[in-house]
């Protein structure tokens, strides 16, 4: 009998749950994980709440420390995959060590984009922020009369904004775009969320961006110069799709899997950040950059490596980001009246709601400052739950079970679920 | 496992249940002096309306999306019982965003919380329970479960 091996190339939040997948099935068979980064597994988005002073590095564990050990897994820490042999099934790494798979798990997130700025070289302080070793360099550097350049308002420069306000001498955030957090907000949610970190001391420029460095001196798109002594560059980030580009998988900006998490290559998974999968809200394929996706997907991942079978097949955009105290919650997709859309509005004092549906179900939502209970709008999305099963009069006011017939409702408060 | 339901029928929509949770978790000894003139955040809450009310807490689902969605691994699910290790979490609100029964909120504090059916509490067992005046939420195994 040929032994089973199953190999995993990351140690992020979708290795974890492509972990449990496994062992939801397979509670024997070996499994190898590659990770490059020389830690255990961390919640990556944490890493703003360290230097906030929110948590601890010991806290930042995703997992128990026995948690390798006590599913049978051995992780080769500080070690890179270079190249998938879908011939021989093995993948060899950046040491020479050949490691040979029944079934393997791309599961290598994303790296930032640097975008080509002239003189970036001159800048001695210059940090990414997406890893922990970003963060424990970027911490050496700060001092209260740190002036800090962040290139990029999206989540990680803004949340890596929030997380040293406190440790810092000033702060400016710039952007090409002309608002923050285009990715998730509109021009009037990104207001309510950009005043509030003005109020806390956080500069910007925005539809204005660094177009020339010069040692401590940037020069800006709009000709202004900006004097800064620690440089963030968060513009944004991109899959890591070689490992399966280069065998001739299909990658578009990330790589392409389907409900199960295979890629187009036979018995080669993929699972977090580097993967482009269906956007259920959206109906099409979209990057899906988040935590929960990476999870849910690595355990689907897992189950069908093990030889199970699940399928991950409500997989939205939705993201909860806060700065300060305000929070938003948003989820899936918002399609305008030009494409068939229609949107529900209540704007309150610091709080705003928006609500959008399409062809009878909620496709999207947006809340800010009043965020409680949003997943209940977040399940009608993915459960694509047709509106005139419920009382949605009554959902626009508030997010309630009471929205629900008594029958949906016994079933969903009346059992197990 | 055993979890907290509620008999829609027999609910009253008298609210008692939210205060004993909120007493049971205040780690006082004495109902005056933990809820009075205070503001109270139960684990459990009573939605509806004159005719039909009922009671909600966290279903401790088999397939929780919270401890998927936590970015801090600060949810975990062990013999059934979905806990939050609170000193772990960082408030991110995650949870809130994904919880389809709209279960999680934060204390007085602004870290999250949820029903532990009292299982940590000086109670021991789930103070709404115990308190409901109409036997409207009982404490009871239904149907299948996985563990």
């Amino acid at each position: 009998m040929i032994m089973t091996e199953h190999v995993i190339i990351g140690n992020g939040v979708a290795a974890v749950g492509c972990i449990e997948g496994i062992r939801s099935v397979d509670q024997t068979s070996p499994i190898t994980v590659v990770s490059e980064e020389q830690y255990p597994v961390y919640g990556r988005p944490l890493i703003s709440y360290y230097l906030e002073g929110i948590t601890t590095f010991d806290k930042m564990n995703y997992r128990k420390p026995d948690f390798y050990e006590s599913n049978g897994c051995r992780v080769l820490y500080g070690r890179k995959a270079e190249k998938i042999s879908k011939d021989e099934k093995s993948v060899l790494l950046d040491d020479g060590t050949v490691l040979p798979y029944t079934s393997i798990c791309v599961a290598t997130g994303s790296a930032p984009f640097i975008p080509p700025i002239k003189g970036l070289e001159t800048v001695q302080n210059k940090f990414s922020f997406m890893t922990l070793n970003d963060t424990l360099s970027l911490e050496k550097v700060l001092t209260k009369d740190s002036k800090v350049l962040i290139v990029g308002a999206g989540l990680i420069g803004l949340k890596c904004a929030e997380g040293i306000s406190g440790r810092v001498g000033s702060i400016t955030v710039c952007d090409l775009a002309t608002r923050v957090l285009s990715s998730i907000l509109d021009e009037e949610c990104a207001a309510l969320m950009q005043a509030r970190l003005e109020e806390n001391g956080i500069k910007f420029m925005l539809g204005d961006t660094a177009t020339e460095f010069n040692g401590n001196k940037a020069t800006m798109k709009s000709g202004a110069t900006v004097e800064f002594d620690i440089l963030i560059m968060a513009v944004g980030v991109r899959a890591n799709t070689t490992l399966v580009g280069e065998l001739g998988g299909e990658v578009n900006r990330g790589i392409l899997v389907n409900e199960q998490m295979q890629t187009s290559l036979s018995d080669v998974y993929a699972a977090g950040d580097c993967t482009e999968g269906m956007d259920i809200s959206l109906g099409d394929h979209r990057v899906l950059a988040i935590l929960p996706n990476a999870y849910m997907q690595g355990h689907t991942a897992g189950v069908n490596m093990a030889g199970g079978n699940e399928v991950f097949d409500k997989a939205i955009p939705m993201n909860s980001i806060g700065f300060f105290g305000l929070h938003a919650i948003t989820a899936g997709s918002y399609f305008g009246e030009s494409d068939g859309g229609e949107m529900y509005e209540e704007k309150g004092n610091g709080t705003l709601k928006r609500l959008f549906t399409k062809d009878g179900v909620l496709t999207g939502f947006i809340l800010i400052g009043q965020v409680e209970r949003a997943g209940i709008y977040t399940s009608l999305i993915r459960e694509r739950v047709p509106i005139d099963t419920i009382n949605f009069d009554i959902l626009k006011k508030n997010p309630t079970l009471f929205a629900y017939s008594q029958n949906q409702r016994r079933k969903m408060l009346g059992g197990v679920v | 496992m055993k979890r907290v339901y509620v008999n829609e029928e027999w609910c009253l929509g008298c609210h008692l249940c939210e205060y004993n949770c909120a007493f049971a978790n205040s780690g006082m000894t004495d109902m005056a002096t933990a809820l009075k003139d205070k503001p109270i955040f139960p684990r459990i809450h009573i939605e509806g309306n004159e005719k039909i009310s009922y009671a909600v807490s966290c279903r401790h689902c088999e397939d929780p999306m919270c401890v998927k969605s936590c970015i801090a691994g600060a949810i975990t699910r062990e013999d059934g019982l979905i806990h939050i290790d609170q000193s772990k979490c960082v408030g991110c609100y995650t949870c809130i965003l994904v919880c389809p029964y709209g279960a999680l909120a934060t204390n007085e504090n602004g870290v999250m919380q949820k029903c532990e059916l009292c299982l940590q509490n000086s109670c021991g067992a789930p103070a709404c329970v115990k308190g409901c005046p109409n036997n409207a939420i009982v404490y009871e195994e239904r149907g299948d479960d996985n563990d």
